[in-house]
């Protein structure tokens, strides 16, 4: 008996069948619903023998273009599953009055909220803002593909490991009870002994490789691979926005490995860096997690002002207003989002001279925001602005930013903090700036750069319907916080004694619920606009008559992008081109040198996954054997010297030649 | 221009007020401070925002595609004037409230003894000498030392009006946060280290407290009562908590209370430790530990050498980890040193003592026993 006990432990370390949540009538639901889905899926796969063309034209794909798309629907998909847990934590809160438990145990509960944050930041946000980083910033800049397109593929496949150690963590085992930043000691090994802390550091430290290389291998393309004449001040917009991101995020991910490195060492092998005995100290962690934290905010946020921009000056048919303001604007973010991190933690008793420097730092980067803001209010000037889908988000972004922005401010001023700090006016606060910066952005920056990716634009119908409901839930669903934390409501909880409260908690799962309505309206919107592709195509490659370089190669563009490397004149290069009669080159091509497919990325990534999951569950001997892999596998992949191949003349003149007819058959 | 944005945020403040806004309708000095600059600031703000806001309207809709009437400028995109007002007037704004915030962070700093108990009454004036109070942030829920008056209590305090406190806060385990919304700003309660919060209370009445900082799983329900009272109704409050019969606050009860519980109950100790604030500080309540300063001094003064790395024991109690948990590694503490009291060093009798009761925890909330119960150990094991 007490042999089997061990040889099970060696084994399977501590999993066994318990750690599967049976007992959790939500959780099982849900798995025979993922389950059922799944089989759905992968039943139409295989039915329409569709493995072998995901396999080569997708899952091993190099092209910057598909490997944007992919990270698009990660960020999508996750986007469904960080949601469902904000609808339930609405619903809990919506209920839970008048000696009413609610419908969630705090064990249950105290794992949504954190995995709530968790998802939203790194699993949705992160992989939109790169997925569109990484779809356009090549195109804009006129290159063929990223500097190093295997690393691109490598990345996205460790970002999709650990959102997929996430997911795995509702359905074996559990996720982490701390809070998504994991303050210890709460997260530490004697408060947290559970596996929910280790799915929470290895999958944040599996897709963190993914992201800083992503970020790497974006600096080294916008560096290094312009088209010939476009000089820094000659770069779009949104380019600018993508090197200032990549640059936080090389800065930035390295601290949050380390400061989750020491993190581990406390709980694996008994350290004692964030321990209350031994000299430990959590706030060390609380700073270091922050210095990593703040600038995520910019990272999260640039890209989409980069959207802003480019969507402002299209659709006012007018030249960005204040370029230079607006790059130099974009620098000093940059900077500044590094100084001003400790506005997290006014309340840990830091001192009033501290205190205030982080606050009036914290302050002044909204100088360099509302100048952003202006910038595009005049651009907006003297305009003729059009309103599709993607200059609505725009507007509804700047009139929901500023509010956001504002208790921003009001939060900087610490003694203020001190009565708003951690309550749900907080929450209302950075829900404010991400959903009403971040995520409008992605959705105006989807259905802008959708035709370039996908060759027909989205239904404008389901587009709008979309919006509606997006920004009127938002307001439904974060006004009340506001009220709420001006009554010194705090956030977290899960039952409430003040019955008075009830009615502002149930207008905000309204809220949730138009939500809902407004991310259902966008599957719809893509279901309906793929049945309607053909009345919705774009022949021409430019079809809202935008200005970058982006707009004038063909929708989708070919697998080279550009025939000939374009010369840049002007940071509206396009506009520029189409104003001096330019006519597309008919012959002349040259065989294009470009980068092979190759499966090393998703096997690397899949063993990392194998190792993580290991290491969770104290199954010491697979960490060994899936660690020795995925060395020997990265070793073995650089003496595969075949990785790349010329298009040769012919196929690109015929590819050429097809949009050539094209255009020719839509009168351009 | 000015007035009349003011005058169109009072309804706002009439809506917040009818629905108890606490923040803004606060009840002690510091938290009237607060909240004026809560105000202030919005307002100041507002000077920028509201013709932001208004200028994306009217400029959405002046130059809509279908205003034909409009004027179109396409390459129209620079101009100096304009570009130094909205660098200027965001900057101005700024430097007006960076004024404001460093002269309200000092004043108004947690740390800092008041010097008025309310607006025109100074410190001196009031004749009141201050009210100590420690508090101690537990599984899950606070205790209020008196050490002027030799009580303790949990999830209940008391005060006098118009008497300044100190607070000095810490925690046993976790991170909470100290916030009474009426009284004044929260501030973090961490273990192993001590906090200070000066406030007073201007008004009688019964007012929340609760944890501002999320703490496991029975959070919610850390809330307690904070009382400001008159004189009299303050020393009837400590009559009470002496007469009630709820005994000593030594070290061994402490540790018997610091087992995580939830929705605790007032509790009232008649008398205690008066060392306990400080041994739990310094994280030594549990007899024959080493307490931190104690540990400090020792390092201060280059440390004990390799001797140091013997000086350990293994914990043989732990709140969570020790029970039905199977650690990675064990956990271990250092143990004290000879002292006076205990002149054959650490006291490892009293160390190997389990203090209370190792059966696995139950309650709402808690994690269920049955989850990782293949590794509780078996009693055969053990």
């Amino acid at each position: 008996m007490f042999e089997n006990f061990d040889l099970q432990k060696a084994i399977f370390g501590r999993l066994t069948l318990e750690s599967l949540p049976f007992h959790e009538p939500i959780l099982v639901v849900t798995f025979l619903g993922v389950l059922i889905g799944g089989a759905a899926v992968v039943g139409a796969i295989t039915y329409f023998k569709l493995w072998g063309y995901l396999w080569h034209e997708w899952f091993t794909s190099v092209d910057h273009k598909r490997i944007g798309v992919m990270y698009i629907v990660l960020g999508l998909v996750m986007l469904l599953r960080g949601f469902a847990d904000a609808i339930m934590m609405r619903a809990q809160q919506a209920i839970a009055f008048n000696g009413s438990e609610g419908y969630l145990p705090a064990h249950h509960f105290d794992q949504i909220f954190t995995a709530h944050g968790v998802i939203m930041i790194f699993f949705v946000a992160m992989p939109l803002v790169t997925g569109l980083m990484n779809f356009v910033v090549p195109l804009q800049i006129g290159a063929r593909d990223v500097a190093f397109p295997f690393l691109n593929n490598f990345s996205f496949w460790m970002t999709v490991s650990g959102a997929v150690l996430v997911m795995a963590s509702l359905f074996v085992g559990e996720f982490a009870r701390t809070g998504w930043l994991a303050y210890p000691p709460l997260s530490n090994y004697a408060y947290s002994p559970d596996v929910g802390v280790d799915y929470y550091i290895w999958a944040l430290q599996i897709a963190g490789v993914g992201t800083l290389l992503s970020g790497v291998n974006l600096i080294a393309t916008i560096v290094k691979m312009r088209a010939p004449g476009m000089s820094l001040m000659k770069m779009p917009i949104f380019t600018w926005t993508s090197l200032c991101t990549n640059i936080l995020i090389v800065a930035a991910f390295p601290v949050l490995t380390g400061v989750l490195v020491l993190l581990s060492l406390d709980r694996y092998v008994g350290m004692n860096f964030f321990t209350n005995d031994f000299g430990g100290n959590p706030m060390m962690y609380v700073n270091l997690i922050w210095i990593w934290g703040h600038p995520e905010v910019y990272i999260l946020v640039l890209p989409a002002f980069g959207v802003f921009s480019e969507v402002t000056a299209t659709f006012s048919g007018k030249r960005l207003f204040g370029y230079t303001s607006m790059v130099y604007a974009t620098v000093v973010i940059t900077i500044l989002s590094y100084l001003v991190w400790l506005h997290h933690f006014f309340t840990m008793g830091s001192g009033a001279s501290v205190n205030s420097f982080f606050g009036i730092t914290t302050m002044i980067i909204s100088i360099p925001t509302g100048a952003k803001l202006f910038n595009w209010l005049f651009t907006m000037y003297r305009g003729r602005i059009r309103f599709e889908v993607p200059m609505m988000w725009t507007v509804a972004f700047m009139l929901t930013f500023v509010i956001g922005g504002m208790t921003g401010v009001l939060l900087a001023v610490p003694p203020a903090d001190f009565v708003l700090h951690n309550s749900l006016f907080l929450i209302a606060h950075f829900h404010n700036v991400i959903i009403g910066g971040v995520v409008f952005g992605m959705f105006a920056g989807i259905t802008y750069w959708f035709p370039k990716a996908m060759g027909f634009k989205l239904d404008p119908f389901w587009g709008k319907m979309s919006f509606w409901f997006w920004v009127v839930g938002f307001y439904f669903a974060f006004m009340p916080l506001y009220v709420l934390g001006l009554m010194g409501i705090t956030r977290r909880l899960r039952v409430f004694d003040d019955p008075s409260l009830q009615i502002w908690f149930i207008i905000a799962a309204f809220g949730a619920f138009l939500i809902a309505l407004g991310i259902g309206s966008f599957l719809v919107q893509i279901v309906v606009s793929i049945k309607n592709r053909e009345k919705l195509r774009d022949t021409t490659g430019d079809p809202w008559n935008a200005r970058t370089l982006e707009w004038s190669t063909s929708s989708p563009p070919p697998v080279y992008n550009f025939a000939f490397t374009p010369v840049v004149y002007d940071h509206d290069a396009w506009w520029d081109m189409k104003a001096h009669g330019y006519k597309r080159p008919l012959s002349g091509f040259k065989p294009i040198h470009m980068p092979k497919n190759t499966g090393a990325g998703i096997i690397l990534a899949g063993l990392a996954l194998v190792t993580g999951f290991a290491l969770i569950w104290y199954i010491w001997w697979l960490a060994a054997v899936g660690f020795i892999a995925l060395i020997a596998t990265a070793i073995g992949h650089t003496f595969n010297y075949n990785r790349s191949f010329n298009i040769p003349t012919q196929q690109i003149a015929e590819t050429e030649l097809e949009r050539t007819q094209l255009l020719q058959s839509a009168g351009a | 221009m000015k007035r009349f944005r003011i005058v169109a945020l009072l309804p706002l403040l009439a809506l917040l007020g009818g629905c108890n806004a606490v923040v803004l309708n606060p009840s002690g000095d510091i938290a009237i401070q607060q909240r004026d600059l809560v105000i202030i600031s919005t307002i100041l703000m507002l000077l920028i925002i509201i013709p932001v806001m208004a200028l994306t309207v009217w400029f959405a809709w002046h130059y809509r595609q279908s205003n034909t009437s409009a004027q179109y400028e396409p390459e129209w995109s620079h101009s100096t004037h304009l570009e130094l007002i909205i660098w200027s007037a965001p900057l101005l704004i700024i430097i007006c409230l960076g004024a404001v915030t460093w002269m309200a962070t000092h004043m108004l700093d947690p740390y800092r003894p008041i010097s008025r108990t309310s607006p025109g009454v100074t410190v001196a004036e009031a004749k009141k000498p201050p009210l100590n109070v420690q508090v101690v942030a537990l599984d899950w829920k606070w205790l209020f030392i008196y050490p002027d008056y030799g009580i303790a209590t949990v999830n209940e305090m008391a005060a006098p009006v118009d008497q300044p406190i100190n607070f000095k806060i810490s925690a046993s385990s976790v991170m909470n946060a100290f916030y009474v919304p009426a009284l004044a700003g929260m501030v973090y309660a961490m273990p192993g280290m001590q906090t200070q919060l000066h406030a007073v209370i201007n008004k009688a009445g019964t007012f929340k407290g609760f944890s501002a900082n999320y703490s496991g799983a029975g959070f919610s329900e850390m809330r307690f009562n904070f009382l400001g009272v008159d004189q009299a109704g303050f020393d009837k409050w400590v009559a009470d908590v002496k007469a009630s019969g709820g005994g000593n606050l030594g070290r061994t009860e402490y540790l018997d209370l610091e087992r995580p519980s939830e929705a605790v109950p007032v509790k009232k100790f008649a008398t205690v430790d008066p060392q306990l604030f400080h041994l739990i500080l310094n994280m030594c309540v549990q007899p024959g530990k080493m307490c931190t300063h104690e540990m400090a001094a020792i390092d201060a003064k280059g440390g004990l050498g390799l001797a140091g790395a013997y000086n350990v024991q293994s914990i043989e109690y732990d709140k969570f980890a020790r029970r039905g948990s199977d650690p990675v590694v064990k956990k271990a503490y250092v143990a004290s040193v000879c002292t006076k009291a205990a002149p054959m060093g650490m006291d490892v009798q009293a160390a190997a003592v389990t203090p209370v009761s190792s059966a696995p925890l139950t309650g709402a909330g808690l994690p269920r026993p049955s989850m990782f119960q293949s590794f509780a150990p078996k009693p055969s094991n053990s």
